[in-house]
């Protein structure tokens, strides 16, 4: 009885993975993935503190308290700070603002960032890449040497030269950083075109009739969307750490903006004697790249044929 | 080998074009006239004369182009706007540092990334696999500066009065220098290319105490660099540890490394012989991949701890519009880049007679 039960299970279990759709089978994997899960939960408190900043965060952001101490060390009650003292779960930093609620706003620029660089770099990287691949010939050339030049540059440093040119400024670090993702999002289209656009599908589907635009539109380009999907979530991670590294250096989001990598940048000399000011928002920073690279990796593993054992 | 190698350096002069056109047209790009953008409030219409004169801006763009990269060609990046220094000099002043932080970051990061992979790959499923896993996903998403912050924080001040104690800026100590090799060697009279290079390895204070036998120089040089190494080199050991611990299990499960095992080899020869050395092939590419941004973090990393290098001065250049360093430090870049991928092609075909033959 026991015996039987036991070598009847892994075969049910199997049969039902083959009559799984591929969509559902890598939506069942990924929910499984011990790494996706840490990082979905990570990504849904931080899209939580950023929906309800206004809510969450006990001070303005921008404007200076009155009777505070300039970067004092924080004041937590549950940890012995006298009660009658306003609480300051982070402390108060060089302009005397409450950094809690610098970084609890800061969450909403953060991931702005990244979803706005991110989707600007595939739609125009996604585009190039499209047309690369399925004109062939010299437009392909065209495109994908000019793209390959990009890539010659390290691209923060890439990002830094383009800010050069454009003038320091948020939306302008956001756009440097857009362009130097472009060429990534158009070799990731541009070989999933590649390597579909002469299948059987394809040409049954020119068969019948169906212009160049649905050819690519409807049949080709779905293909490549999953390591876009894939590319794109570890992009975003990128795109955040590049954000707050021009604006650590000064070239990217300006004051009084509460974004984190200019508010580790302000108080970088305050290091040794207001460390706080410096630990908080990198640990935001580090939590949010965090949350995208665990989901990027699960994703890839979900989405990863190869993996199909 | 050596046709691949040619092959390879006949295939950089595209790629180096490309790179002269794209800085070209980024200055080009630069709203205004580059007139009033580099003299400012000096501009009245004679001097701007005498200036596009000067810089050959009368002539027509391709004129131009073609000027830049003669110049570009022969070592000459122009001169910077606020205090009329050839770039070529600034280069070779702030440039060794950045290479020596990023070879050094490079170093730690591929030593130690290939070693937490094996015993990752070697134990896997054991905690010391899951720690290393974990690590790694943490080190990927630090911001570097963050790092660096924190680390000058931990080694100058929690490690204050131990003999871990590390200090948190500056190139020397004070009382160590470096001595003018030109100077040294009796070369002042060198010009171009030769005196550029020179300076450079000059100005390199590893390559300098090497060369002059300076122990004292090259312990304290090191000493300065320990910490921005780390911090400039934990992203990349997360990615090679990573990369090392996959690639190692893909081959462990070979059946070449069976038919090893199977004829009574010993595990170490097997792991290391079999194992090591093929999984070697994409270790070696994400090594390659990383050093953009190995270079990215070394400048990221200078301005924390007080470096004189690249990234400090070409920060300050943006903020002050001087073009000509940013132009001039953006081609150097760019070509070290694209000579050290052309070396990771070059350790492929070595590690891999496949690729030769294609």
């Amino acid at each position: 009885m026991s015996a039987a039960t036991t070598t009847e299970l892994p075969l049910v279990a199997s049969q039902t993975i083959a009559d799984e759709s591929p969509a559902r089978l890598a939506l069942r994997r990924l929910r499984h993935h011990r790494s996706a899960q840490v990082g979905f939960v990570m990504l849904l408190m931080l899209t939580l503190t950023a929906l309800f900043a206004d809510r969450i965060a006990p001070f303005d952001p921008l404007l200076p308290l009155e009777n505070v101490v300039r970067r004092s060390t924080p004041c937590i009650h549950m940890l012995g700070c006298a009660a009658g003292e306003p609480q300051h779960l982070m402390g108060i930093d060089g302009n005397n603002r409450d950094l809690f609620s610098r970084v609890v706003y800061g969450s909403r620029l953060s991931l702005q960032v990244g979803i706005t660089t991110v989707s600007v770099a595939i739609l125009v990287g996604g585009l190039l890449g499209a047309l690369a691949g399925f004109l062939g010939g010299w437009p392909d050339d065209l495109i994908m040497r000019t793209l390959d030049i990009l890539m010659a540059f390290p691209s923060l440093l890439l990002a830094i030269s383009i800010v050069a040119v454009l003038g320091p400024g948020l939306i302008n670090s956001l756009l440097a950083i857009a362009i130097t993702e472009i060429p990534v999002y158009a070799r990731v289209v541009r070989a999933g075109v590649v390597s579909v656009k002469d299948h059987d599908f394809v040409t049954a589907s020119r068969a019948l009739g169906a212009s160049r635009m649905r050819l690519l539109f409807a049949r080709v380009l779905p293909s490549s969307l999953t390591p876009l999907i894939v590319a794109g979530t570890l992009g975003i991670a990128g795109a955040i750490l590049s954000a707050a590294a021009l604006s650590f250096l000064g070239l990217g989001a300006e004051f009084p903006i509460p974004e984190w990598g200019l508010m580790l940048g302000e108080e970088r000399n305050s290091v040794f004697n207001a460390p706080h000011l410096v630990l908080f928002p990198g640990i935001a920073i580090m939590v949010t790249v965090l949350s995208f690279n665990l989901i990027g990796d699960g994703l890839r593993d979900a989405l990863d044929p190869r993996l199909h054992r | 080998m050596s046709s691949f190698i040619a092959r390879r350096l006949l295939l950089l002069f595209p790629v180096l074009i490309g790179i002269l056109v794209v800085t070209f047209t980024i200055t080009r790009m630069i709203p205004g006239d580059p007139c009033d953008v580099m003299l400012g409030e000096k501009a009245t219409k004679a001097k701007c004369k005498i200036f596009k004169q000067h810089y050959g801006l009368d002539k027509s763009i391709p004129e131009q182009f073609v000027r830049y990269m003669l110049n570009v060609a022969q070592g000459d990046f122009g001169t910077t706007i606020r205090d009329r220094r050839p770039v070529s000099d600034v280069i070779a002043e702030r440039l060794p540092l950045t290479i020596e932080l990023t070879v050094l970051a490079t170093v730690f990061a591929s030593t130690f990334g290939i070693l937490l992979g094996v015993v990752a790959a070697l134990n896997r499923n054991s905690t010391a696999d899951t720690a290393t896993m974990v690590f790694a996903n943490i080190g990927v998403s630090m911001p570097i500066f963050w790092l660096g912050l924190l680390l000058a924080y931990f080694f100058s001040l929690t490690l204050k009065d131990t003999p871990f104690f590390i200090p948190p800026s500056s190139r020397l100590s004070p009382g160590v220098s470096i001595v003018p090799l030109a100077k040294l060697w009796g070369l002042q009279n060198l010009k171009g290319f030769q005196r550029f290079m020179l300076l450079l390895v000059s100005n390199s204070a590893i390559l300098n105490a090497l060369l002059t036998g300076n122990t004292k120089l090259l312990k304290d040089a090191l000493w300065h660099l320990i910490l921005p190494a780390l911090a400039v080199g934990t992203i990349s050991l997360s990615v090679i540890a990573r990369m090392t611990r996959s690639s190692l299990l893909d081959v462990l499960g070979e059946d070449y490394v069976r038919t090893a095992r199977s004829k009574g080899l010993r595990e170490r020869l097997v792991i290391y012989h079999h194992g090591l050395r093929n999984a070697l092939i994409p270790i070696v590419t994400i090594i390659g991949l990383q050093i953009g941004g190995l270079l990215s973090g070394a400048v990221l990393t200078e301005t924390i701890f007080g470096l004189p290098g690249v990234g400090s001065r070409a920060v300050e250049a943006i903020l002050s519009r001087d073009y000509p360093i940013i132009q001039g430090f953006s081609v150097l870049v760019a070509v070290i880049f694209v000579f050290t991928n052309l070396i990771v092609d070059i350790s492929y075909a070595y590690l891999d007679p496949r690729i030769r033959l294609k």
